[in-house]
């Protein structure tokens, strides 16, 4: 028997397919890593044990008919453990989001991209940590503890789908759901060494997604390579009558190609090779794109002139919007509720007592940029700036299929590095964000490692409803290149 | 520009936030501080800029409004902290 955790999705479904070994024992396998390594990595809010095993057999019997009658019609996901963002709601687990407002809320429904993969046969084996609401870039706001970077356990994973990624990172699962709002996928991708990809906006429904920034807010995957990603993509991806948001555009196949990228145009823009990064990660990210060229690409110099003025944007657009979002936590429908004399007291005592630090600094500063007399000088102004941007990559993208540049400036920073600095640690999202803003696709993925051994991530970005051709470079990129076999904590 | 510990409280108020004094105080000077980051945007010229609300082509689709059965009804309620006759139960508006 191979060592099952560490094995790509695609061999593991080799394997499952062929019988060499069952969903059961992988799932087992995964259980198992779980118990011995998630108690310092902290990367789980809550496993599923029995269900995932009682999925677990329902796939084997899926698979031995399969293979007892030739059908070629199991999907790539049947019998996978996976393991799901907890901001995604599943039907008879909790959903907390990572705040003590949703403590013990057990959603009613599950969330359409979820449900797609459970239809595929997924194994899922629970819920992973995350910065409350979403809100963070090194899951250190989860209410519910720090995770740990499987690389160096003194070092945050990122965030917010922290604990996605390093539960990826670590082995504990095959692939995990995520969120990307401002770069909640692709940021922590990058400093957990493991593929993410942040889809376009509206290409997978966001039903039973706890909503954060809704003109932003996108549903992502981490996985261990761009091939392994390719079945969640396609089955999570497509119209749902459920999401009034969701493009109505047929899903592409995806070919991953053969590793030729002859007639692809990547462009580099000037404006993501900032001072102040690391020498390491602007070296780590200029090889790789070296590399696509040596496959074929053709490589160009592109602005985006707007870059620098995303972040600001950003932090007015996504905090009026969250503010109107998490009005509805107030105690009345869900989650605990701290008694007060009226309904007015109530709500002020709930959500005060309930909402973490950055949570109300989000809240207050969105209620702020929408507040009579403000509005047009912050939200208004905010949203026109948005255009400008959105308007840069309209421009680049008629002559370029690609932009390739960093994730983050740095590699994965320390656990409290930024202490109560909220616009120190907004500045790690400087890369991230106008994807977000522009509602384009973006995949990272590894192309090496710093000094101190920890990941250096890689951006690609296409035009919205882009994918095919993320998944076809990432994948030449990955077939000439071995940094996403390493593993983290063997 | 440097919010005043007034319009902190407004903020917060408007917000539905009970705040402790410590935290007003530090959201003070936080939320000054991130604004005057944000003032930037106020330099680029918009005057002829429309703007984006959403990035998406479409306007929202309409459906049909056909009444489907659900069972999700039940199941919310049973969420509530505090239910009766099939509703949700809130202390008094005007105590």
């Amino acid at each position: 028997m191979p060592n099952l955790t560490a094995l790509s999705l695609l061999d593991a479904s080799d394997g499952l397919r062929a019988g060499d070994f069952s969903s059961v024992e992988l799932t087992h396998a995964c259980l198992d890593r779980i118990q011995a390594l998630d108690a310092v990595l902290c990367s789980f809010l809550f496993v599923a044990p029995e269900s995932a095993l009682e999925q677990a057999r329902h796939a084997d019997q899926v698979l031995r008919r399969a293979r007892r009658e030739g059908a070629p019609a199991v999907s790539r996901l049947t019998g996978i453990p996976v393991a799901i963002k907890d901001v995604l709601c599943v039907q008879g687990m909790p959903a907390t989001a990572g705040s003590r407002i949703l403590e013990g809320f057990l959603p009613p429904y599950t969330a359409t991209s979820v449900q797609r993969l459970l239809d595929a046969g997924v194994v899922i084996l629970g819920k992973t940590n995350t910065d409350e609401f979403a809100m963070g870039s090194s899951t250190e706001n989860s209410s519910y503890g720090v995770t740990h970077n499987p690389w160096r356990l003194d070092r945050v994973p990122g965030g917010s789908s922290g604990g996605s990624a390093a539960a990826v990172a670590a082995g504990l699962c095959f692939a995990a759901l995520g969120s990307d709002t401002g770069g909640s996928v692709r940021q922590p991708a990058a400093f957990c060494g493991v593929t993410g990809l942040k889809t376009s906006y509206g290409r997978v429904s966001r039903y039973g997604l706890i909503a954060y920034g809704s003109s932003l807010d996108t549903v992502g995957a981490f996985a261990r390579s761009a091939a392994d990603l390719q079945p969640l993509f396609t089955t999570m991806a497509g119209h749902d009558a459920l999401d009034s948001t969701s493009l109505p555009a047929p899903v592409p196949e995806i070919d991953l190609g053969r590793g030729d990228l002859r007639g692809l145009r990547v462009g580099v823009p000037r404006e993501y090779f900032i001072d102040g990064m690391q020498p390491a990660v602007e070296r780590g990210v200029r090889q790789a794109i070296e590399v696509l060229r040596s496959l074929g690409a053709t490589i160009e110099d592109v602005r985006l002139p707007h870059t620098d003025l995303a972040l600001p944007v950003y932090y007015l657009i996504a905090p009026a919007e969250a503010s109107a979002n998490l009005a509805r936590y107030d105690g009345v429908r869900f989650g605990p509720r701290r008694a007060g004399m009226d309904l007015l007291a109530q709500y002020l005592e709930t959500r005060g007592a309930l909402f973490g630090p950055e949570v109300k600094r989000r809240i207050m500063l969105g209620t702020y940029a929408l507040s009579a007399g403000y509005y047009d000088a912050y939200y208004g102004q905010a949203q026109k700036v948005r255009t400008l941007i959105k308007q840069d990559f309209d421009e680049a993208f008629r002559r370029l299929d690609l932009i390739a540049c960093p994730v983050t400036p740095t590699t994965a920073f320390g656990i409290g590095q930024h202490g109560d600095d909220p616009l120190s640690m907004y500045l790690e999202d400087v890369f991230t964000l106008p994807a977000n803003l522009a509602g384009v696709p973006g995949m990272a993925f590894p192309v090496g490692y710093d000094e101190t051994g920890l990941p250096i991530g890689m951006q690609l970005m296409a035009p919205s409803l882009g994918e095919p051709a993320l998944f076809r470079a990432t994948h030449a990129y990955q077939s000439v290149t071995a940094w996403q076999k390493e593993r983290a904590l063997r | 520009m440097a919010l005043t510990l007034e319009e902190v409280r407004h903020i917060a108020q408007l917000a539905r936030l009970s705040l402790t004094p410590q935290e007003e105080a530090r959201f003070q000077v936080q939320l000054s501080a991130i604004l005057d980051y944000a003032a930037r945007l106020r330099s680029v010229d918009t005057s002829a800029i429309p703007p984006t609300a959403s990035v998406l082509p479409l306007d929202a689709p309409l459906r049909p409004d056909e009444p489907r059965p659900t069972e999700v009804g039940a199941r919310l309620l049973g969420q509530a902290p505090e239910a009766a006759e099939g509703m949700f139960r809130i202390p008094p508006v005007f105590p």
